[in-house]
């Protein structure tokens, strides 16, 4: 087990440097830095001015040389600027501070500054994560239980009305995007326009105070979004799994048709929806920004946003790192449910 | 000129009639819904529900139902309200199970027959304002009748497919099948009218009442139904869906959008499909360093933020270094490379297939894959001109290209944890001890055996890929990102119009799903 999670522990760490190359190499292209200078200074510079912005600011070095740097293996640069002004990587790109460091980047636990938002880049990843976080949590516990019910009851039974009824709802909620079934609601259940203020039409209040009222709604749309895929690959296995021998020998000992469901079939069922479940987290975490934007609930997805339309590098690349985190935990998690649903799989 | 109303003239004599069988249709559901929670009768039911409990599902369902509805304000159910929301919970609970002790009065085979007595009702009622609508003017049916009658290229290819398909089904196979159940030809009859439509409105544009492109001014965020104004003798006399934020016709672009959705959509399904199976089944089922180094990969994909691939998609230095391109070569080799594998492990045997039908079936694939991606004067150009069969424009390549990427890793994760699942099945042990080799396993023992959850899911995935290439609209022009408060009260119109055009999205989806999904994991699974 030791060398299980070290070994995995291993491979995350190499699948985020490799991620967060590419990543690198991507926004450092030309037009990509020129997008961040017209962003941060004015978006009227000429060429030239652009050269020297990026020039002064340390951007036009070699890649290898900038990310070593973001790694923190190399020393950040010192650049006297066209300006005549001196400015540091360690001094957040700006005038040398005294008390900065000779090595900033990742591995001194310094993560960057964003160009977009003025402040450290740990800071707003933290912030954001933690409201991301609170929408998905809250959308899991709706979602999952909902999906597998709903998947369990159609599949038990395959053609049965209760079927037919449990999947055509199901293929409904999923085939309305979440752009469309957010304005929905919106319409019917905050504005005048039907009369029904149940709800607020805006999460803003919901970062800091999540309650019933203000945050229902996206959580809603999500997982209403979510739950038909789900429940329809659980009504598929299920539907699959209790055509088998073994639950026709199960029924014929008399045992009761709830017992078969849960004790029989549903475990082996499990294997798809489970890899499903797991691969929604991923999803969740930049996929939910439709709904983020729609409801102004300022989480992880509108930072991915800010941050690739103002191609701001150290965030994307810590984004990128979050990413790996959350990939690498839930395939591991995965795995690790698959030897428990089927105890003969093997991982290694 | 008046505004079209959704019925018109004539639909306003209908119309009553048209919402009591769907008011009616809402009631026997919620009736039948509390009635079949638990089974009291019937043939052979051998342990009946007790029935103190048996009266939890109406009580519940009923009672839900009534409450909602009076939260809700609508005229016949303010007097449930009560001025207090707890109260008139209790009520409607009471109210709930009371109407259950009615309803297990009556059997449940008269309220499921109601509910289909109103459903097929309502439907009918439907499917009259439809066919009026086809011979009369658009005032006069309204807009249903004028987008029935616009549809007519559809209906006349839909009635012929389906006469002509019911008459042979016999000699059609698995197709033919389609057609013994209401299900399948509902599902079928879903899908064939948006590939009509889009085939015969994108294509050979019969449909589209304007151009899609064009702009009228005075025509900006309009109500469905308005009439073009300025319009000149044979310009069609109304925005049948109205005019969208650049004052064009919606239901132009609806149809007209439909077409290139119908083709991408399924396409790229089917290339991230290849690419997951034929990478997936032998990571879980060799396992060890193969599934790591795979695994490596589609990790690095997943964890790949999909917001910032598109927003460097548009970059053109990206485009002009060919990173598409090179991706598009990797990614179009998977079917051929599953095509041949697939065929040459079943049937490496036979010196017949080895030596005749095998290289030719392999050329012809090796070179549709090559007029695929190549194309001349880009960074791949392999075939002369003249060989080169078609070429895929660059634009809608990168769109291709990034749903295909984006799909195929989560791909990729359901077929490996499906094969490490199946592998330890016997009937696998019992193929490794006959002696077939590895690929036979996989492709002719595990896959088949992973089909069920496959369908569903390459079905619902056609959908999802629509919603991503929705997606890449989105980031590309902003919309979403710009225009954040869409749902606010003065932006009512540009909502209106939105999801309008929306409906058409997820109706298309629906078709997908609803025609292949229950149908085919039935028939395969049976």
């Amino acid at each position: 087990m030791g060398t299980f999670i070290l070994r995995r522990t291993g491979v995350m760490l190499l699948t985020a440097i490799c991620l967060t190359f590419i990543v690198f190499i991507m926004t450092n292209l030309y037009p990509n830095l020129e997008k961040l200078a017209k962003n941060e200074g004015n978006f009227r510079m000429s060429d030239a001015e652009v050269a020297s912005f990026l020039g002064n600011r340390g951007y036009t070095q070699r890649k290898l040389q900038n990310y070593g740097e973001w790694l923190g293996v190399l020393p950040g640069y010192v650049i006297e600027g066209s300006d005549g002004k001196t400015r540091g990587r360690c001094s957040n790109h700006g005038a040398i501070v005294e008390d900065a460091g000779r090595y900033c980047g990742v591995l001194q636990g310094d993560w960057g500054f964003s160009s977009r938002f003025k402040e450290p880049v740990s800071k707003i990843v933290i912030t954001r994560l933690a409201l991301t976080g609170k929408l998905m949590f809250w959308v899991l516990i709706v979602m999952v239980p909902g999906a597998l019910l709903i998947g369990v009851m159609a599949g038990m039974r395959e053609g049965s009305r209760l079927d037919r009824s449990l999947s055509t709802g199901a293929i409904v909620t999923t085939a309305t995007p979440e752009y469309v079934s957010g304005v929905i609601f919106i319409a019917i259940f905050t504005s005048s326009a039907v009369g029904l203020k149940w709800f607020k039409g805006s999460a803003t209040s919901a970062m800091e105070n999540a309650t019933f009222e203000n945050f229902l709604l996206p959580v809603l749309t999500i997982a209403i979004y979510g739950m038909g895929y789900i429940a329809r690959m659980t009504r598929a296995s299920m539907a699959e799994v209790m055509t088998a021998q073994y639950i026709r020998t199960a029924r014929l000992k008399g045992v009761s048709f709830a017992n078969i469901v849960l004790k029989h079939a549903l475990r082996n069922a499990l294997i798809a929806p489970f890899t499903v479940i797991m691969l929604q987290i991923p999803w969740l975490l930049n996929g939910v920004v439709i709904v983020e934007v729609l409801f102004n609930f300022k989480g992880f997805g509108w930072v991915l946003v800010q941050a690739a339309s103002n191609n701001d590098i150290d965030l994307l690349l810590a984004v990128s790192v979050v990413g790996v985190v959350v990939v690498l935990l839930t395939q591991l998690m995965s795995d690790i449910g698959y030897v428990f649903l089927n105890p003969r799989i093997r991982i290694t | 000129m008046q505004n079209l109303t959704w019925t018109g003239t004539f639909g306003a004599y209908i119309d009553p009639f048209f919402l009591t069988t769907f008011s009616a249709c809402f009631i026997f559901i919620v009736a039948a819904a509390a009635r079949g929670f638990s089974r009291t009768d019937g043939p052979t039911l051998i342990n009946p529900t007790p029935a103190s409990i048996a009266l939890l599902g109406p009580t519940a369902v009923i009672g839900l139902v009534l409450w909602l509805l009076s939260l809700t304000g609508l005229a016949p159910f303010t007097m449930l309200a009560l001025g207090n929301a707890w109260l008139s919970f209790v009520i409607c609970l009471i109210i709930g199970l009371a109407t259950g002790l009615g309803l297990f009065q009556i059997s449940a085979g008269l309220i499921f027959k109601l509910v289909q007595i109103s459903f097929y009702a309502t439907i009918g009622l439907f499917l009259i304002y439809l066919t009026i609508g086809l011979f009369v003017a658009p005032e006069t049916m309204g807009i249903i009748g004028a987008i029935s009658k616009q549809l007519t290229p559809t209906w006349i290819a839909l009635i012929i497919t389906f006469l002509v398909s019911i008459k042979f089904k016999r000699n059609l196979g698995l197709y033919g099948k389609l057609f013994d159940s209401p299900i399948g030809m509902i599902g079928l009859g879903l899908v064939l009218f948006w590939v009509f439509t889009a085939l015969l409105g994108a294509g050979f544009d019969l449909i589209a009442t304007h151009d899609p492109l064009g702009q009228v001014s005075g025509m900006k965020n309009k109500h469905p139904g308005i009439p073009l104004r300025g319009a000149e003798a044979g310009d069609y006399p109304y925005y049948l869906f109205g005019g969208d934020t650049l004052a064009r016709d919606v239901f132009s672009r609806a149809i007209v959008g439909s077409g290139i959705v119908i083709v991408i959509a399924p396409a790229a399904t089917i290339f991230a499909f290849m690419v997951g199976i034929t990478l997936g089944l032998p990571a879980g089922y060799f396992g060890g360093r193969l599934d790591t180094v795979l695994s490596f990969l589609s990790n690095m994909v997943l964890a790949f933020p999909v917001i910032l691939l598109f927003f460097l998609l548009v970059t053109p230095e990206i485009i002009e270094s060919g990173l598409p391109k090179y991706l598009a070569v990797i990614l179009f080799a998977f079917p051929v490379i599953f095509i041949g594998v697939a065929q040459f492990s079943k049937n490496r045997l036979k010196s017949n297939f080895l030596f005749l039908q095998f290289p030719i079936m392999m050329s012809i694939a090796i070179w549709l894959y090559l007029s695929l991606v190549s194309e001349a004067n880009t960074v791949i150009s392999i075939l002369p001109p003249l060989l080169d069969l078609f070429d895929v424009p660059s634009e809608i390549l990168v769109v291709f290209v990034s749903v295909v990427f984006v799909n195929s890793p989560t791909v990729f994760r359901i077929v490996r944890g499906l094969t490490l699942d199946v592998k330890t099945r016997d009937y696998v042990a019992a193929a490794q001890t006959r002696g077939e080799g590895p690929w036979y396993i996989m492709l002719w023992e595990i896959l088949p055996n992973v089909r069920g959850p496959l369908i569903v899911d390459f079905c619902l995935r056609i959908g999802y890929a629509t919603i991503l290439l929705g997606y890449a609209r989105l980031f590309r022009f902003g919309i979403g990102i710009r225009k954040p408060r869409l749902g606010h009260n003065h932006q009512c119109r540009a909502q209106t119009t939105f999801s309008l055009s929306s409906t058409r999205f997820s109706t298309s989806l629906l078709s997908d799903e609803f025609g292949l999904g229950p149908q085919s994991t039935g028939r395969w699974s049976a």
